[in-house]
């Protein structure tokens, strides 16, 4: 743990907004135990699905839009780093463009995947855009398509999903 | 992200989330979850630098065999390379801390696919065919 601690954005979002004169933000609170599937077998054999919320497409797919896409866009796992773009409009995308993996790990978990950490990269990765304003939204369109992007994974079955947010 | 790891573990997939926004990922109360301390944007590591983007990910799956009790977050121990000053005026992603963005940080929630490259409008506008 480093010396300052973890940024409370919560904190600092809620004193941003009240500056702004917005309204405070209403974040997601979900008090109840998390629903929980076990694992069933070791990662170094696991076929594992990355779901990152950076905005991420490849050429040929129709970018994200910035008012709340909750579409989901797949990309071949096989895809170098270098022809996945990103697109956001609540980060700042220029790291991220110059190196996708800081974002949108693919390259790296390949070479997982050669050095045996992780069994196998599943066929596809899924890539959406986070900041979605709605809660409801997000549970209601955004989990389901990515829950049937897993669900329907071409190649083997998913055993464990990764989520990288930005 | 916190949302879709519940509804995903609900259906039976076992999920590991990273954050670097602790405070937003214990309001949402994911499965699983794995801290690190870095400004938002760089969730996986700083650009060009596969040795400790790799690291990272390395104590991920490592963190994923660890937790047993559902609503844990573990910490890995990664950091930014340069201090903790980022952190004095980190609000949002847009004005990490890194990079800055005075004000009102929030960019318009434009209703058009905004591409990284005008050749990637090009090319979807030509490939209506292919599944997104």
């Amino acid at each position: 743990m480093s010396a300052n601690g973890p940024v409370d954005y919560i904190q600092r979002t809620r004193e941003q907004y009240a500056r702004l004169g917005y309204d405070d933000y209403r974040w997601a609170e979900r008090k109840e135990t998390p629903p929980w599937a076990p694992i069933t077998k070791p990662v170094a054999e696991s076929n594992v699905a990355l779901v990152a919320s950076g905005g991420a497409y490849t050429k040929g797919q129709v970018a994200f839009h910035w008012e709340d896409d909750t579409g989901v866009r797949l990309i071949p796992s096989g895809e170098p780093a270098s022809d996945v773009r990103v697109t956001h409009f609540a980060y700042d995308l220029e790291p991220a463009r110059e190196d996708p993996n800081i974002v949108f790990p693919t390259d790296r978990l390949r070479e997982l995947v050669e050095e045996k950490t992780i069994g196998s990269l599943a066929t596809n990765s899924i890539a959406c855009m986070g900041g979605i304003y709605s809660a409801r939204r997000a549970e209601e369109e955004l989990a389901p398509s990515i829950l049937d992007s897993v669900s329907n994974m071409p190649g083997p079955p998913v055993d464990l999903v990764l989520l990288v947010p930005v | 992200m916190g949302l879709v790891a519940r509804t995903l573990e609900e259906a039976g997939f076992p999920t590991i989330c990273l954050t670097a926004a602790r405070s937003i990922t214990e309001s949402v109360n994911p499965p699983r979850a794995a801290f690190v301390d870095m400004p938002l944007g760089y969730t996986a590591g700083r650009p060009h630098e596969p040795e400790f983007q790799k690291d990272l990910l390395r104590k991920v799956f490592t963190a994923v065999e660890e937790i047993e009790i559902p609503g844990s977050i573990v910490d890995l121990d990664i950091s930014w390379s340069e201090g903790e000053s980022w952190k004095d005026k980190a609000t949002s992603g847009l004005n990490n801390g890194v990079n800055s963005a005075e004000g009102d940080s929030r960019q318009p929630r434009l209703s058009e696919p905004q591409y990284q490259y005008e050749e990637d409008r090009v090319a979807a506008e030509n490939n209506t065919g292919r599944e997104k």
